[in-house]
């Protein structure tokens, strides 16, 4: 299908363009950006007037609960959730049920999710067997059935033998492994340590148990030369030795969720379930510094981290409620406020959920990564259309996803997507 | 008699007169909290009786706990034995009834007494049930709004508060 | 942060649930204690009971097993004529896997007027708060390690009638602080009552410095803690935090910082000794403290059913 958009803001953070204009789309690509000539005959035009057109979101965590909740159809419901969004690709942790271990699991997921022909999904594989901490898992099969790196997600490694073998190996093929800096036993706490923690009789989780877990995973960098991607960082002290480790030189890059970039451990007020995430809401200290990594670049890319969790696992007291949150339907909002507070541009606060997480996909998209989160003649046309002045009222029940608890509820956001276009589709549009 | 024209000191030297009657030699004096307290406590000087007066809260017997939560009084006291005394009960203020029937019920959990006697010094009508005083000092009628109580000032002196109702 | 209304007082600022001794304004804390003192003199009279509560019926949800504390609400409820229903969750609908806001609607449905509740998870009350229906009003009996607010007010009720005024005290809160819901709720009332100098004493493991973000100075040397004290507050030792690797043994514990008559004469002459209960003898207390002159252990259980039964009347007498 043929389809010009016309009158927008054309805004790509990778280079620079910040400009009105029009674009053409073709046969899924963008044929045009800027000006499209009058010979070009659309069969759908989009008046763009008053709205950004951006990039489409990328996305480096967002869990869709599949393998594990087909009865549940929460693939579809996630998926609709990430479009209506504006994220146009996303990247999903591998602790599935079963977990991604087994390159069948993955293709049929992959499967599964081009037929909804909604957001691209790159799935992450596990690292090793059964997220088990004990046996490598095939990781070329995985890659070839479409993994873009390899992650434990939420259970660390206990055996720093077996984590050392793990990076050793995959930085024999040059595959990015995906850690979560968590101390199995200093992690096991359900709040961040400190005067909230310790006055509502929570068991904390100290700043060590992520520093200690940097400077066990640096190390094994040193030696083993694996590329690692640091997934969502929750302390100052973290992020200060992640900007050590950078400026030495070590091949490795970083995120943080939405959850910890906006909120602080105060936000638990009365025991609120839908503060139980994890990592666990840290300090004021803690969230300015995350927030001044995030502009520098000492951190990459913000993601969403969303993880839908039933009623009934949130309605439990806090200790026992399932930690997570639903974010694909907040990020894009989330980005542009951070970006507002902290007074940068509109292009620099999309960055960190366009082509800065490209980036650290790197090579991992293969042809995609030329175009992925930019907007660029003849590349794949994934795009997030938005109205920048718009401001909106999170009705936690009213997501699409089905995970109808967020940390945000009841927040005024600023920008709202209106459409959303992936590989020159129409995946969603606002009425 | 109209609310305006009451002279509490006047009035007590009435109750004091017509109490004396109503005492017989093992008579227990007891005040509801607060102002019939205040007239318990002088009339047992007054009367030369032996021993304390009592005084009794109607908290815990009240029947508006539902509506109104906990109210707060000075605890019930009472330094003698209820059983077999023939008690005199005085409160500064009778209305509905509903605070002497819930001071009646609180005496009975402290135990048997031989008679129950009231007597009040203002009596405003409006009974909602059957309670009657043998010995008022006088009738007035107020607004069903208006609250009235005795008051006492720092040298002991009576006089009436009176607050109308919106 | 969107600010909430805490859930324990209604639109009015009155007391509808008793949660947590955090954010009670100090006037309620001494309205209760008035209250309280009413009540004991009921405890004194021929019949020992009055009717504010009756024809309500309180629940007493113990998700985590304790007879004692179990029996004193039981008691101070019958005392206000209420029906007393007790409901041993840890062996019923739990353990078949029932979830906590299940087990409260089904309560519910026979018409529950008052949840006494106690949890093993900090927070859990504030969930059936939150989920209860409007006429409900709940009671926390203990929840993880968050708050113990009934033993909180009857440990302040024990220092008001030995003390009087709160305001020129020294107290000592001793041992596993950290693990104590009783301690959380001891520092709370004793900072809104304005206690200038409230001390946590015990080894680092089970006395945090971050402790001192609540208020207290975190003593780690016993003598230090307690010398000059008015009021000394022990806390039990519990066999799980030997398994923790948090102390070695029951034994050194008590040698650094068991109370002993030598260590209790480091505090004031008439400094009074108090112990939430049960006692474990020769661990924290030694025997020849908590039978001697200065000890108000037995004194504090007689508080606290009139404290519960001042509690529980106060909260019935306010709507949401």
């Amino acid at each position: 299908m043929k389809i010009l958009i016309k009158n927008g803001r054309l805004v790509d953070p990778a280079s620079g363009r910040d400009a009105p204009g029009d674009v053409a789309i073709a046969a899924g690509r963008v044929v045009a950006l800027g000006t499209v000539s009058p010979e070009f005959h659309p069969s759908r035009t989009i008046d763009a007037s008053g709205l950004v057109v951006a990039p489409g979101l990328v996305d480096l965590a967002a869990r869709l609960r599949e393998p594990g909740h087909e009865h549940e159809g929460m693939l579809e419901s996630e998926m609709a959730a990430a479009v209506a969004g504006g994220v146009t690709s996303l990247v999903c942790p591998p602790d599935t049920d079963p977990p991604l271990d087994e390159p069948g699991l993955v293709e049929m997921l992959k499967f599964r999710a081009r037929n909804l022909n909604q957001a691209h999904l790159y799935p992450l594989g596990t690292l090793t067997r059964g997220l088990a901490g004990e046996v490598l898992t095939e990781m070329a099969e995985l890659v070839e059935a479409g993994c873009v790196g390899f992650s434990q997600a939420d259970v660390p490694i206990a055996d720093t033998q077996v984590l050392q073998r793990a990076l050793q190996y995959a930085s024999t093929f040059g595959y990015t492994v995906w850690l979560r800096p968590q101390d199995a036993h200093l992690g096991k706490g359900v709040a961040a340590s400190g005067a909230l923690a310790t006055r509502l009789g929570l068991s904390g989780v100290p700043v060590v148990a992520e520093t200690i877990a940097l400077h066990t995973i640096f190390e094994l960098m040193r030696v083993t030369g694996a590329r690692v991607h640091l997934c969502r960082l929750s302390s100052a002290a973290g992020i200060e030795l992640v900007r050590r480790a950078k400026a030495e030189g070590l091949p490795v890059t970083c995120d943080v969720s939405v959850n910890q970039l906006h909120l602080t451990d105060m936000d638990i007020g009365y025991f609120n379930a839908a503060m139980r995430l994890t990592p666990p809401l840290r300090q004021q200290r803690d969230r300015d510094a995350i927030r001044a990594a995030l502009a520098d670049g000492t951190v990459d890319a913000l993601v969403s981290d969303h993880t839908p969790v039933d009623e009934d696992a949130k309605n439990l007291p806090f200790a026992e409620a399932e930690p997570g949150s639903t974010g694909l339907e907040l990020l894009l909002s989330l980005a542009l406020k951070w970006g507002e507070e902290s007074g940068l541009s509109l292009s620099k606060a999309l960055a960190t959920v366009t082509c800065e997480p490209v980036r650290v996909l790197g090579d991992a998209l293969g042809s995609l990564s030329s175009s992925a989160g930019r907007l660029v003649e003849g590349g794949v046309a994934d795009l997030c259309l938005f109205d920048p002045a718009a401001r909106w009222t999170v009705v936690p029940q009213a997501f699409r996803s089905q995970g109808k608890h967020s940390p945000f509820a009841g927040f005024e956001l600023p920008g709202l997507v209106r459409a959303t276009l992936v590989a020159g589709n129409i995946a969603f549009e606002s009425k | 008699m109209t609310v305006n024209q009451l002279d509490a000191e006047a009035l007590y030297a009435q109750l004091l007169a017509g109490v004396r009657p109503l005492v017989r030699p093992d008579t227990a004096l007891v005040g509801v909290w607060s102002g019939g307290a205040w007239l318990a406590e002088r009339l047992q000087r007054d009367l030369g009786l032996e021993g304390e007066h009592g005084v009794i809260s109607s908290a815990l017997h009240r029947d508006d706990f539902s509506q109104r939560g906990m109210s707060s009084a000075d605890p019930t006291r009472l330094p003698f034995t209820v059983d077999g005394r023939p008690i005199l009960l005085i409160d500064d203020v009778l209305y509905t009834g509903r605070t002497t029937r819930a001071v009646i019920n609180e005496l009975f959990d402290f135990g048997r007494p031989a008679s129950v006697t009231l007597a009040v010094l203002v009596d405003r009508g409006g009974r909602e049930l059957p309670i009657e005083p043998a010995f008022t000092a006088a009738r007035i009628e107020v607004a069903p709004d208006d609250r009235v109580r005795l008051a006492r000032d720092a040298a002991g002196r009576f006089s009436f508060d009176i607050q109308e109702g919106d | 942060m969107l600010q909430q209304r805490n859930p324990q007082l209604n639109s009015n600022g009155e007391l509808i649930h008793l949660l947590s001794i955090e954010g009670l304004p100090s006037a309620v804390i001494h309205q209760i204690l008035d209250t309280a003192g009413t009540f004991l003199s009921v405890n004194d009279r021929e019949v020992k009971k009055v009717p504010l509560l009756r024809g309500k019926s309180v629940f007493n949800l113990f998700f985590e097993n304790s007879t004692r504390t179990r029996t004193t609400f039981e008691i101070a409820a019958k005392r206000l004529s209420a029906d007393v229903v007790n409901l041993d969750i840890a062996r019923s609908s739990a353990a078949k896997g029932e979830s906590l806001l299940d087990t409260i609607a089904n309560l519910s449905a026979m018409h529950a007027d008052m949840f006494v509740v106690r949890h093993s998870e900090s927070g859990a009350p504030y969930l059936i708060a939150k989920h209860c229906a409007p006429h409900v009003h709940v009671v926390n009996a203990g929840d993880g390690r968050h708050a113990h607010p009934t033993q909180g007010l009857l440990d302040m009720y024990t220092i008001r009638h030995y003390k009087q005024d709160f305001t020129n005290l020294t107290v000592a809160v001793v041992g596993d602080i950290v693990h104590s819901r009783v301690a959380r709720s001891d520092i709370h009332a004793l900072t809104t009552l304005g206690v200038p100098e409230i001390r946590a004493v015990g080894p680092k493991t089970l006395v945090p410095g971050d402790l001192k973000e609540m208020g207290v100075r975190v003593c780690h040397d016993m003598a230090e803690g307690i010398r000059g004290a008015d009021v000394i507050i022990m806390l039990r030792l519990q066999n799980e935090r030997m398994s923790g690797a948090m102390l070695p043994s029951a034994g050194e514990f008590f040698k650094n910082y068991g109370l002993t008559p030598e260590k209790l004469a480091l505090a004031k002459p008439d400094c009074i000794v108090m112990h939430p209960g049960p006692i474990n003898r020769g661990v924290e207390i030694d025997s020849a403290v908590a039978d001697g002159r200065q000890s108000v252990i037995l004194p504090q259980v007689t508080f606290g059913i009139a404290v519960r039964m001042a509690v529980m009347s106060t909260i019935a007498g306010n709507n949401a």
